[in-house]
């Protein structure tokens, strides 16, 4: 604990700041300002911490989060800000998934209700909607123990022709063994999202077994002889792997393929491009120019658009060409898993329903092992595994709630507290890299689902505008990828700076409306039951007595519209948010001014300063 | 003249019309005085295009073989195609509506011509007179009075005939004034604010030239405005440098040796040319669908737009801080006093003043600080972002006033009675109207073309029960408190509405608009019912 500590606001030119004190606790740092307000930081979502040099006032601390938050503490006393220095190092950098906060965290829940809540989302449930198994898709006992791919999961679909000797043969061609299998089946068009990793082809190398299971995947598919693969990266990094004994199909080996290279950068131009937007974010006093400079410079629309294209490319050849596809990067793990995802969404209205969402984060992300502990940086490791893949993802579902605003049965909340959880490490969903090292871990013995709490409190991330027979043209969404479609995201990067966005929320507003509406044509209901009771009562008496003879001063009573006031909007939504100047950039400019005002100005001298 | 005259060829068959987001259509093609008429053949979806020819920005026409084809290009943003077969149709219609859309003479616009098809509940030219609107203000202070020291636009050609100004200064000290400021526009009220009794005015630039004059009465009539021990502050709209080389040319600014009592802030607002590229720009990045993203950021960037809305919300921020915040009255001014300045002290109302943010208030609002303040909308609104003559004095000052607005409505959804759609509609009359609100540059020439008499005021229209309803903002709530926007770059966003309004579908958007409304007029209906019966039963118990 240490008292007298300051807030600063990160975006105040003079330096603006509440005061009050921080506690270290084993889970969370806390800081409670004078007016109680409380701030609470998950050590596990601290991604850096920072000491500055020394200033007068004290000693700065400054923690960036993943999830966008980031603090500025002045510690009065240079030992404290060290001491605290030193215990967030530690206790932000676990050193083994045993102590993550998962392990430890108790909702205070029945036993039974924790099993239970991990039986939510079963995957081969998921699968039997699609329709597969059926005569053309088969369930592949191969990779029952883990023998043949790690980061598989145990069920795999793969074509009905695909014996087992052409899933080893075609497992020890590919990277990490990750050979061509199921990701999503459209029934009506009876064609496949199929993934996989990179074949090992190097300059010329072939492996007949991998031929095989592709053309396994083509015939699986009676509609369309030829089927799309595609290779997520661009094509010089993937001509790059072939010196390294990897690469990509060689159209001539393999019979009835269409090649098409999407090139979605990789994890390194990822990271760096969110570090460049990160820091255009945070400048003080940023100008419009400098902002948009930067957002085009960090290359992160750019990305988020690359991603979208490649979903919209798999979607087309699959709704209109009746084609398989087979979706590749390098390993199949970061770039396939957004791309098969995003296709699915596109393609399939049920994921974009709440509990879909969590289906396909389940089937495409975890159970297809995206390393969500490296790329999330749950343990203390290679700070180069760490990437925003999943970040990225959920951007863009986003962007495609802007542009469907009625597609959706989830809101932007949703996706915030999903990419919340994605780094707080407090459920086991996300731990580790893959379902066997989860299996090691025992999380579902040991830790709590995620899914069965958003569940819980699915009010909150309900899209009041949902519509779900909104149109049958909207199974399948067509989203326009003109550059001006994509939109700087800023309720996920300045998720924490109240003073930057819209002081008054139609979402929150709307939802309120919904809810309350439910509750209102309850009342009614409840309220004609009560007069249709009280009716009966009063035809049983005599009739002199009944209201309507009743002199017309009586029937409405002084008194009556303080007992039965009228429905109060929820006030908490309407109200202004920080309707106050000092939450606003400009201000600082008076501010400063007012201050320093000399009794007699020089012309020139009192001019610089106002033009500062 | 004649429209005939200009008209060679009034109709043409088999045309082919291609429109933004939707499919072409054949049809038939007439040129009226004032309109391009389309009508498609097709009985079973009968589609009409009525394009007022003051409308058009620019027309381009191109010929394959006896086909012509010609490109329009409208004040509103819309570009549309006409395919005409045979090569002297095409040629004919396109001189007559080049002719039709560039008419000189004020008096053949289409207003002076209109004849309204809907009932008139009110007038709209005597909604907002100057006398009506300062009976709220005599009532509670009497610090200042109307003067019609302009009566007959002799004092200031640009000023109203009547003006607010502090009752301690007489009519013939106003002239004094008028003579010390450019254009004679002399400080004159702008906005009361009730709360504290601080006041915004505005005028134009003193005129101190090179020597630094100076004017008593100018020094005595902006006092007269302090209460007793309080500063001012003087927002000059220009930079420190561009308002000194102003005094090369007799211009200049107040300077504190005669004005110890006030404060100048120099903000730059930019105007004129530099306005009118940076939306020329806009448009031209928002109109290529094809730009990749790393194009599109650099375009939008390079258009400057956004960076003109934050400098002007800025502004005018600052001076509804110094108001509300510091309690100090301003007077706001830049060169002329009829572009910066207005968006400044029109805005910073929005902000400060809960009735500014209604319908009515805002159409005061736009007739008091725009209209009658003399902003010179014929010369900034003759020609939009696909003009070629670069004449020096358009600029689209008012749609970037607009759009701030705009992006106060973004940030505040339920403080304002009115809806992103006024707004358009605003900015469409402004460009091409059958109205006559907009014609003319000031009041004085308004008069002389007795456009009250003459033409229908958009008011009018507007405030009929029937087109009303179209412009309500379902969620408002009013709110009395002042609005204090963000103006980060995070927070202000290209409006779409105005900008991609052609360029990408919006029937996605418009139903989940339709879907809110409906969710809002459900929640009305059932809390209605719910009275009732507690009434109902509320009775029954009471008996």
């Amino acid at each position: 604990q240490v008292e007298q500590v300051k807030l600063l606001d990160r975006f105040s030119m003079s330096n603006k700041s509440v005061t009050g004190t921080l506690y270290l606790t084993a889970t969370h740092l806390l800081f409670i300002d004078s007016s109680q307000r409380e701030t609470w930081i998950l050590h596990h979502h601290i991604a850096v911490v920072e000491k500055l040099p020394l200033t007068t006032s004290g000693c700065p601390l400054v923690i960036q989060c993943k999830n966008f938050r980031v603090v500025h503490f002045v510690i009065p006393r240079e030992r404290d800000c060290h001491d605290i220095y030193n215990s967030l190092l530690q206790l932000s950098r676990t050193a083994k998934y045993e102590e993550l906060y998962a392990f430890s965290y108790n909702p205070k829940q029945k036993e039974t209700e924790r099993v239970k809540g991990w039986e939510l989302i079963d995957l081969s449930e998921e699968y039997t909607r699609m329709g597969v198994p059926n005569a053309n898709w088969q369930l592949s006992d191969a990779n029952r123990d883990y023998k043949i791919c790690e980061t598989y999961p145990r069920e795999l679909y793969v074509p009905g022709t695909a014996s087992k000797p052409i899933i080893v043969g075609s497992s020890k061609f590919r990277s990490k063994g990750r050979f061509p299998v199921l990701s999503y089946y459209h029934k009506n068009k009876e064609a496949a999202i199929c993934r996989c990793s990179q074949p090992l082809s190097g300059f010329s190398a072939r492996c007949l077994e991998d031929e095989h299971m592709l053309q396994a995947i083509s015939k699986a598919n009676p509609l369309n002889r030829y089927m799309y693969v595609m290779d997520t990266r661009p094509k010089l990094n993937a001509i790059a792997n072939r010196a390294a004994g990897k690469g990509y199909e060689n159209e001539d080996n393999y019979s009835n393929i269409r090649f098409q290279f999407v090139g979605i950068e990789n994890i390194h131009v990822m990271r760096s491009s969110l570090q460049k937007l990160l820091e255009v974010c945070g400048t003080k006093d940023l100008s419009v120019n400098d902002f948009l400079s930067g957002l085009e410079s960090s290359g992160w629309l750019r990305h988020i658009k690359a991603v979208l294209d490649a979903a919209v490319f798999l979607v087309k050849a699959i709704a209109v060409e009746s084609a398989s596809v087979l979706v590749h990067c390098s390993d199949g793990w970061d770039r396939t898993s957004q791309v098969c995802s995003l296709g699915a969404l596109l393609l399939d209205s049920y994921y974009r329903t709440i509990k879909g969402f969590m289906v396909l984060i389940e089937k495409d992300w975890i159970s297809f092992g995206h390393k969500f502990s490296d790329r999330c940086c749950q343990l203390d490791g290679d700070p180069k595994e760490i990437s925003p893949v999943f970040t990225q993802f959920l951007e863009s579902v986003w962007n495609l709630t802007e542009q469907f605003p009625q597609a959706f049965e989830y809101n932007e909340a949703f996706l915030l507290q999903i990419h919340e959880h994605v780094h707080s490490c407090q459920f086991g969903n996300f731990l580790g890299n893959c379902q066997k090292e989860r299996e090691e871990l025992k999380v579902k013995e040991k830790t709590y689902s995620l899914w069965p709490f958003l569940l819980n409190e699915q009010k909150k991330y309900r899209n009041p505008l949902y519509n779900p027979d909104f149109s049958p043209e909207l199974t399948l969404l067509e989203p326009n990828t003109a550059s001006f479609n994509f939109k700087f995201w800023r309720n996920m990067y300045h998720q924490f700076d109240r003073s930057m966005h819209p002081r008054q929320s139609v979402l929150n507003l709307i939802m309120n409306m919904n809810e309350q509406n439910k509750q209102l044509e309850e009342d009614i209901k409840e309220l004609e039951a009560k007069i249709k009771q009280r009716n009966g009562q009063l035809d049983a008496v005599p009739v002199k007595e009944c209201p309507r003879s009743a002199p017309p001063a009586l029937k409405t009573p002084p008194c009556f519209k303080k007992q039965q006031p009228l429905i109060p909007v929820n006030d908490a939504v309407r109200t202004i948010e920080g309707s106050n100047t000092a939450d606003n950039r400009y201000s600082e400019f008076v501010e400063e001014f007012s201050k320093a005002e000399p009794a007699v100005v020089s012309l020139e001298y009192g001019v610089a300063r106002m033009t500062c | 003249m004649e429209f005939a005259e200009l008209i060679k060829t009034p109709r043409a068959d088999n045309v082919v019309l291609h429109q933004p987001l939707s499919q072409a259509l054949e049809g038939t093609l007439c040129l009226t005085g004032h309109h391009l008429i389309f009508s498609s053949r097709r009985r079973d979806n009968a589609e009409e295009l009525w394009l007022l020819h003051s409308n058009i920005d620019s027309i381009e026409k191109r010929f394959v073989g006896s086909l012509g084809t010609i490109i329009i290009k409208c004040k509103d943003l819309r570009i549309i195609q006409l395919d005409i077969p045979g090569m002297e149709e095409c040629l004919n219609i396109a001189n007559s509506i080049e002719a039709l859309s560039t008419l000189d003479s004020v008096t053949l616009m289409y207003p002076f011509f209109y004849r309204p098809m809907f009932e008139i509940v009110e007038d709209g030219w005597r909604s907002f007179l100057p006398e009506q609107e300062f009976g709220p203000l005599s009532l509670m202070t009497t610090e200042w009075r109307l003067s019609y020291v302009n009566k007959e636009f002799s004092v200031c050609p640009s000023y109203p005939p009547v003006v607010v100004v502090p009752e301690s200064v007489n009519d013939e000290e106003l002239r004094k004034v008028a003579m010390f400021r450019q254009g004679g526009r002399f400080p004159v009220l702008s906005y009361y604010h009730t709360k504290n009794k601080m006041v915004i005015m505005r005028s134009s630039q003193p005129l101190t030239g090179t020597n630094g004059k100076r004017c008593r009465e100018d020094e005595k009539l902006i006092n007269a405005t302090l209460r007793h021990g309080t500063r001012g502050y003087i927002i000059d709209t220009r930079s420190l440098n561009i308002a000194q080389q102003a005094r090369a040319k007799g211009g200049g600014f107040e300077q504190e040796v005669h004005y110890p009592l006030w404060r100048r802030i120099h903000k730059c607002i930019e105007r004129f040319n530099i306005l009118q590229e940076s939306l020329i720009k806009l448009v031209e990045a928002c109109n290529d669908q094809s730009h990749n993203m790393d194009r599109w950021l650099s375009k939008l960037e390079a258009s400057n737009w956004l960076t003109h809305v934050k400098e002007t919300l800025t502004t005018a921020c600052l001076v509804a801080q110094c108001i509300d915040r510091e309690a100090t009255s301003v007077l706001v001014h830049g060169t002329e006093g009829t572009d910066s300045t207005l968006q400044v002290t029109s805005l910073a109302q929005i902000i400060l003043d809960p009735r500014c943010r209604t319908i009515r208030g805002f159409e005061s609002l736009v007739t008091r600080e725009w209209l009658q303040a003399g902003h010179p909308f014929q010369q900034r609104c003759a020609q939009s972002a696909y003009s070629n003559s670069k004449q020096k004095w358009e600029a689209p000052v008012f749609l970037l006033f607009l759009d701030c607005v705009w992006q106060i409505l973004r940030q505040f959804p339920c403080s304002f009675e009115f809806n992103e759609q006024f707004l358009i509609m605003l900015f469409e009359h402004a460009y091409a109207s059958q109205f006559g609100t907009f014609l003319g540059n000031n009041e004085n020439e308004r008069s002389k073309l007795k456009l009250p008499q003459k033409t229908m005021s958009l008011w009018s229209w507007v405030n009929s029960p029937e087109e009303l309803k179209k412009f309500l903002n379902p969620l408002f709530e009013a709110n009395s408190l002042v609005i204090w926007p963000s103006v980060a770059p995070q927070s202000l966003l290209l409006w779409e509405g105005v900008f991609l309004r052609w360029n990408r579908p919006s029937k996605h958007l418009e139903e989940a608009q339709k879907e809110t409304i409906r969710i809002i007029n459900v929640n009305k209906e059932l809390q209605v019912k719910v009275n009732a019966l507690r009434r109902q039963l509320a009775e029954l118990e009471t008996n």
